[in-house]
């Protein structure tokens, strides 16, 4: 069983994939040999975060839900590596990766998952709800494709406030079929805003496949509002990085809005509650390691290209283990929120109450 | 001190607003070119251009949370729903982004927007467009709603709600938009969560908000005049925050309560406020809690029958008889 069996879903990367050799793409010729081992140790840093994580959940150490971003990290590495100063970025709610990406420490993110008060927001957001607004991430969201129109509302706030930026607003394949999403598509085209939809396409949505959700190619709806689409292998940093620079240049030089379909894969199921044996076979997901994986693939590469060696590859992966362990020690040993802090981060007038205007109760009992 | 109208006033809000701060953008379907579906926003396209009046496609779920990710930058838009009852369709962008964001990011982030429109039944539009769903936007802690009576709290409010650091649910009504009040020509603000009593009394509160603080004013004459009753009438003019403390006092005075809300009754502002009155005042209350609600139904379209499914001044008067009457 493949997870795209429909007839038009072949791409031409696929079809291809040996054409183009990706690292010598300006924007990757340009990378110095430290920020190329630096893209490599973030995607391992994701990767060993991740399965920290999941040992600490496997534990009962973690509530809730945990989406695993494992097989994906060439896509939110590769994306983020691009911006800049007056670039913003939003996602959904297998945000791990992206908050990673933009640079947050590994103890908050992991603490957050804990549900400690250090956390990245306090232990009230919880794996779905990463945030760090100064570093431009804006979350980190529960609902498929409700972030969306708020990811257009950012490159609605960088083209207003005159700067030179782009929004990247990050969806699944599954999204592409909320409502939210085109009309964000729409509003996006309409106004020229600066923002690069990116569809993470991992082949399910939850449990159900590309063919039995999504009609016809998922990037090419972006044609029937004007909009520009590419597609691209996610599976390698280069090619991430050469395609995003493409339409992120776009957005930040002409405003003009985009979307681009990155094709990954995830190793586990949609959350760590879902068991993965209803929907694919074990060998798909074993063929995609053995082929595709983000990391072997650019390991590869940075080998080839004498960039890395088998001691430096050692020695970044023994330190991403030492980071994760770090950070679940950290977060055991860190206090819980308390319960006089469930009221607090409310409102901001609650939380500056000399600046308040208001009057009145704003909680109730 | 100048009589304008309710419609008036809430423009001149805007436009004082918009004068006042750069960030300020006001946005909706029809706000600009059209001058506004109920001519709330008449000459503003003339006078601050497309960049600051801006007209969206019929697109709640995309133009709303657009607005609501451009507050996270620090854009302050103030959002026309044409009829508050499309906030159906973006329920998830209202009540799940603006109202949480700042919560689930451990308060990191702030989204300083307004959406205003009308929410009233009365015009005859049936179910889909006569909701009035202040007490489904209050149950959500984040975000601040008002519900403005008369045209001097409309553009104060308004003012302040813009320059509100949360979230501001703003409900008008459009058989509000032509009634006339005064309103001071010098700049002043009414501040969100403080009641205003619109009528001293010394027999019975009525409490209220919204159109009924008008049909309450017209009962509480004819009640002096024909029953010698004295009626104080609070109008909360914020359902959130609430100011509780000035309705408390007039149950202090009074002893007895009407409670007057356009409002399905399960579950309504007069829900949450006859629970607080009885937990915090029970022993100043001279007999039970009455009140006047919507009929329990969709809003009905017939037209001569809308007027009695909603609050009327009879209706108020015939309930406040029983009041009077049931705890003498």
């Amino acid at each position: 069983m493949s997870k795209k069996s429909t007839a038009n879903a072949e791409k031409p990367a696929e079809a291809a994939p040996s054409v183009t050799d990706y690292s010598r793409s300006p924007v990757n010729s340009r990378l110095s040999r430290e920020q190329k081992i630096e893209l490599h140790r973030k995607m391992v840093r994701i990767r060993r975060f991740e399965e920290r994580s999941l040992r600490a959940y496997q534990a009962k150490k973690i509530g809730g839900f945990l989406h695993l971003y494992i097989g994906q990290e060439a896509v939110a590495v590769g994306c983020c590596s691009l911006m800049g100063k007056d670039d913003h970025i939003i996602t959904a709610y297998r945000d791990h990766g992206h908050a990673i990406a933009v640079g947050m420490e590994l103890n908050p993110l992991m603490a957050e998952l804990y549900g400690k008060a250090t956390g990245c927001s306090k232990g009230k957001g919880g794996s779905m709800h990463y945030f760090d607004p100064s570093r431009n991430f804006w979350g980190g969201h529960g609902i498929v494709g409700g972030q969306i129109p708020l990811g257009v509302g950012l490159a609605y706030g960088i083209k207003y406030k005159g700067l030179k930026g782009a929004a990247m607003a990050f969806m699944g394949d599954g999204a592409v079929n909320q409502g939210a999403v085109h009309e964000a598509y729409n509003l996006a085209a309409l106004w020229k805003l600066p923002v690069v939809f990116v569809i993470e396409n991992n082949g399910y949505s939850m449990g159900t496949s590309q063919a039995r959700s999504s009609a016809g190619e998922l990037a090419k709806r972006a044609e029937g509002y004007d909009m520009p689409w590419g597609q691209c292998n996610g599976h390698d940093v280069y090619e991430v990085r050469a395609c995003m620079e493409k339409y992120l240049t776009l957005a930040r030089e002409k405003h003009q809005p985009s979307t681009v379909e990155i094709d990954t894969y995830r190793y586990r199921g949609h959350s760590v509650a879902d068991p993965d044996n209803t929907y694919r076979s074990k060998q798909e997901i074993e063929e995609y390691r053995r082929t595709k994986d983000p990391i072997q693939v650019f390991q590869q590469k940075l080998l080839a290209e004498g960039v890395l060696d088998d001691a430096t590859i050692e020695k970044i992966d023994a330190e991403a283990r030492a980071e994760a362990d770090t950070a679940a020690e950290f977060s055991e040993a860190s206090p819980f929120p308390t319960v006089d802090d469930i009221q607090k981060d409310v409102y901001w007038e609650a939380d500056h109450p000399t600046e308040r205007k208001s009057k009145g109760r704003l909680f109730f009992d | 001190m100048p009589l304008i109208t309710y419609r008036e006033a809430v423009r001149h809000a805007l436009a004082e607003e918009i004068e006042r701060d750069r960030n300020v953008v006001v946005m909706g379907e029809e706000v600009a070119q059209f001058n506004g579906a109920y001519k709330v926003t008449e000459g503003l396209l003339a006078r601050f251009g497309p960049e600051r009046i801006v007209d969206t496609p019929i697109s709640e779920a995309g133009f709303i949370g657009m607005g609501i990710g451009a507050s996270m930058l620090g854009v302050r838009p103030v959002m026309e729903l044409m009829f508050w009852s499309f906030y159906s369709v973006a329920f998830d962008q209202i009540l799940n982004n603006a109202a949480n964001v700042r919560y689930m990011s451990g308060g990191q982030i702030h989204c300083p927007i307004v959406i205003r429109g009308p929410a009233n039944g009365g015009t005859n539009v049936g179910a889909t467009h006569s909701h009035t769903p202040e007490n489904v936007l209050a149950n959500h802690p984040g975000v601040k709603v008002v519900v403005p009576a008369t045209p001097y709290d409309a553009k104060g409010l308004l003012k302040s709600a813009i320059r509100d650091n949360d979230p501001v649910f703003f409900l008008e009504n459009t058989m509000l938009y032509g009634e006339k009040g005064e309103v001071p020509a010098e700049e002043y603000l009414v501040p969100l969560g403080l009641a205003d009593v619109k009528r001293q009394g010394t027999d019975l509160s009525i409490v209220t908000y919204g159109r009924s603080v008008l049909h309450s004013l017209a009962a509480a004459a004819i009640l002096e005049k024909e029953h010698d009753v004295s009626v104080e009438v609070v109008d909360l003019r914020s359902i959130r925050p609430l100011d509780i403390d000035t309705v408390l006092a007039s149950v202090a005075k009074t002893h007895r309560v009407l409670i007057v809300e356009e409002q399905k009754p399960f579950a309504s502002v007069g829900a949450q406020l006859s629970y607080m009155i009885q937990r915090e005042a029970f022993d100043e209350l001279d007999g039970p809690i009455h009140r006047v609600t919507t009929v329990d139904a969709p809003a009905i379209y017939s037209p001569p029958i809308e007027i009695e499914q909603l609050p009327n001044p009879q209706r108020v008067l015939k309930a406040a008889l029983e009041v009077v009457a049931s705890s003498e």
